[in-house]
């Protein structure tokens, strides 16, 4: 177990952006192997709903997963949804990550990312302004979103419903005149009224990881050539998915091929990192 | 005067037959009828149709003497109604209404009717199966279990009421005749048939998988996307039982009292699927003298557990002990036994509680923690279990109208090549197949008895496909069936 220390606003260490807002916190709570400096590294947050989509949590892992190639730190909450796959998506890229909590330090809550929170120690940082023992409570949950936002230059929603937690954080980048992104979603569905009203109301469409990178200033990474072309079947397939998420058997009478070749081109495409399976439907990662 | 006279049946303790000496012993005093010798309750009722029955056969019951029946050894339980024919039989020598002598060298086994009628009893496969061990030629026995001695290998001498049984100890009558079913009549019930799925291409391949392999499957998606119905037509894709196997199979078919009259040997593999409200004992095997569960039931055949996250807790995680060593040992008051429980199992869940998940149609309404909570009912090590997992949504109406697919006698021929062709001589991993599986390991949850899975399913795969090595291709369909993530790892 890593050991937890403290870190007070008048520390040299304390993240100047966190500093710079209305109400900073007192003090922070750190744990994890990572350096207290990083904290003063640019970083985005990733934010959304707890109750996502496929598609909310395919487009925020691999968000967070060309983020965090970028050199940026991925912050967000570490809740279940969207806030999870952001971690796990840093964490993919072997970037650096952290998580605000809304409990005292020594806790893992949900305790069902125990285990996310032991990976995202490894290397990055949980954070909280509660002590040690202090219990989760819905009204520290806002409170947190503060410091998510306070931390970053730039937040993103990823999914998120009308009345959402995600959209008190965005609240909170607004007043410090941070920059709010959000993911387009269909009109038609209720997890994507939040992002969407936020578009209507101004903010920067997410189209790909190039747009959050162009929003901070920052350089994309070159992308890597994908090393292998892809085999016929593999690529035809591909430009099938184009077209929207499909499920293994939609494809299979598409493309009139066999199940058990598609099986195996659409595991070399995942493999590759070119799309994603979720509750048995593929699609296209950004 | 005393008088004595023996009889032999056989008592079961699970599967195995024990001798047991039925004794008779006739004297004089307060007239009575005891039988002695840890004998149940159906068994201390043998003494009142034993009585019936000898009066109605129009033999004489000894009702001035004093009667005691032991079963021996004493020690050990007996159970059922089986005893009621040796039980007469030892009566009847011992008044010497037949010659005592000519009891030697057989083995009865029967219910006896009220009007003397012999009725068939469960398990006389495993009593015929101990005569023959015990090298005893003949066993006496209802007409009904008469096709189930005669697979143990002992001559049956099927008798349908107790005067017959007399007379042919008397020897007034030649044994009467067995008749072997002929072949036609042993015809395997209609098993459903594969061409009745329409769509569902990628889960119809992982059952002929399944099938070819051995491999347990989970088949996960929305209510009415046919996870059941393909799950019933496994058995019928399945190669048939060789005679060993289909021994061993009818063996625990006959102790549970299942055999069809009209198919005394089980030939095709089994298909069980026990309601999700089912208790351990009924699944894994119990009751006062051990009786085989479900899982014995399903051996060389198809469990299927329907809902598998609506199974209590404790009957999955029993599972794991068959599932491991393909036997389940049963404790239990009358003894111990070993079933075989050597079987494939197919599970079905939803991807949510409400089931709505991956159902396009409807939106599900599940909390995240409903939904955990739904999902990690299923433990870590009962899912290392499956080696295989699909993924089946709802299909579209196109798809319900598409002509049938192929139908299960040609899967099965494909199944019975590439069984062969494992047994033979299992294809090796290629070097790329070796290394797509490494780079697979390190780029998706796998763990490494996940990496130990998909080779075994590749393995399956090359075999299908008639391959002398695992190629790549295969390795990368294997892994297209491994557990999805969302489930707890």
């Amino acid at each position: 177990m890593s050991t937890l220390r403290r870190l007070r606003r008048r520390d040299a260490g304390f993240p100047p952006l966190l500093a710079a807002i209305h109400d900073p916190p007192a003090a922070l709570f750190l744990r994890g192997s990572g350096d207290d400096a990083l904290l003063a590294r640019p970083a985005v947050a990733i934010v959304g709903a707890r109750a996502c989509s496929a598609y909310g949590r395919s487009v925020a892992r691999s968000l967070a997963r060309d983020l965090a190639a970028a050199g940026l730190v991925v912050v967000s909450g570490m809740a279940r949804g969207v806030d999870g796959e952001a971690h796990r998506g840093a964490l993919d890229a072997d970037g650096v990550t952290v998580a605000v909590l809304g409990c005292g330090i020594d806790r893992d809550y949900p305790a069902a990312h125990a285990e996310l929170a032991r990976r995202i120690c490894g290397r990055g940082l949980l954070l909280s302004e509660y002590e040690p023992g202090v219990e989760p409570a819905p009204w520290r949950f806002p409170a947190r979103n503060r410091i998510i936002a306070g931390l970053c230059r730039a937040s993103v929603v990823v999914e998120a419903r009308e009345r959402s937690g995600a959209l008190i954080t965005t609240d909170f980048a607004l007043e410090e005149g941070r920059e709010v992104l959000a993911v387009p979603g269909e009109i038609t569905s209720a997890l994507s009224a939040g992002t969407n009203a936020l578009l209507r109301l101004g903010a920067t469409p997410v189209t790909s990881s190039g747009d959050v990178l162009e929003a901070l200033g920052v350089d994309p990474v070159p992308v890597a050539e994908p090393g292998a072309p892809l085999a016929p079947t593999a690529a035809a397939l591909l430009e099938r998915l184009r077209d929207g998420p499909r499920t293994p058997d939609e494809l299979v009478r598409a493309a009139e091929i066999d199940p058990a070749q598609a099986s195996a081109a659409l595991v070399e495409l995942e493999l590759a990192g070119r799309v994603t399976l979720d509750e048995g439907v593929y699609r296209v990662s950004i | 005067m005393h008088v004595l006279a023996r009889a032999i049946t056989h008592a079961l303790v699970g599967l195995e037959p024990r001798r047991v000496e039925v004794e008779a012993h006739l004297q004089p005093g307060v007239p009575g009828f005891a039988i002695v010798g840890l004998a149940d309750r159906a068994c201390q009722e043998a003494k009142h149709r034993v009585r019936s029955g000898v009066v109605s056969a129009s033999l004489e019951w000894p009702f001035n003497r004093r009667i005691t029946v032991n079963l021996a050894p004493a020690a050990l339980r007996k159970e059922g109604s089986g005893f009621d024919l040796p039980i007469s039989l030892a009566v009847l020598a011992a008044t010497r209404q037949l010659p005592p002598e000519r009891l030697a060298g057989h083995a009865a086994v029967g219910e006896l009717a009220l009007d003397g009628r012999v009725r068939s009893v469960a398990g006389a496969l495993a009593v015929a199966e101990g005569a023959r061990r015990a090298g005893l030629g003949r066993v006496v026995c209802a007409a009904q279990s008469a096709p189930e001695v005669a697979l143990a290998g002992v001559e049956p001498v099927p008798v349908e009421h107790l005067a017959e049984a007399v007379s042919y100890f008397r020897g007034e009558i030649e044994a009467p005749a067995y008749v072997p079913l002929a072949a036609s009549e042993l015809a395997s019930p209609e098993a459903p048939d594969l061409a009745d799925v329409r769509g569902q291409e990628r889960a119809r391949r992982a059952l002929e998988i399944a099938a070819a392999g051995a491999h347990n499957l989970l088949l996960a998606g929305p209510p009415g996307t046919g996870k059941t119905m393909l799950a019933r037509r496994l058995p019928g894709i399945l190669p048939e039982l060789t005679r060993q196997e289909a021994l061993e199979v009818t063996r625990i078919h006959s102790v549970a009292g299942l055999l069809p009259p009209e198919q005394p040997l089980v030939t095709v593999p089994p298909f069980r699927a026990p309601h999700h409200g089912a208790s351990a004992p009924a699944v894994i095997g119990g009751g006062t003298g051990p009786r085989p569960g479900e899982v014995s039931l399903a051996h060389r055949g198809v469990l299927l557990l329907d809902e598998l996250p609506e199974f209590n807790r404790s009957v999955l995680e029993a599972l794991r002990q068959p599932l491991e060593d393909g036997v389940v040992a049963v404790s239990r008051v009358g003894g111990h036994a070993l079933f075989p429980a050597c079987f494939e199992l197919v599970g079905t869940m939803n991807m949510c509680p409400c089931g709505a998940r991956g159902d396009p149609a409807v939106e599900c309404g599940c909390s995240p923690q409903r939904l955990a909570a739904y999902r990690e009912k299923l433990s870590r090590a009962l899912l290392d279990r499956f080696d295989m997992a699909v993924a089946m949504p709802r299909p579209r109406a196109t798809e319900l109208a598409a002509p049938p697919g192929e139908g299960s006698a040609a899967v099965r021929g494909r199944v019975e090549h590439a069984r062969e062709r494992l047994r033979a001589a299992a294809p090796r991993r290629t070097a790329g197949a070796s290394e797509l599986l490494s780079s697979a390991v390190e780029r998706l949850p796998l763990s490494g008895r996940g990496r130990a899975r998909v080779a075994r399913v590749a393995r399956t795969i090359a075999a299908l496909a008639g391959a002398h090595e695992v190629e790549p291709a295969h390795v990368a369909e294997a892994l297209s069936y491994r557990l999805p993530a969302e489930l707890p790892s």
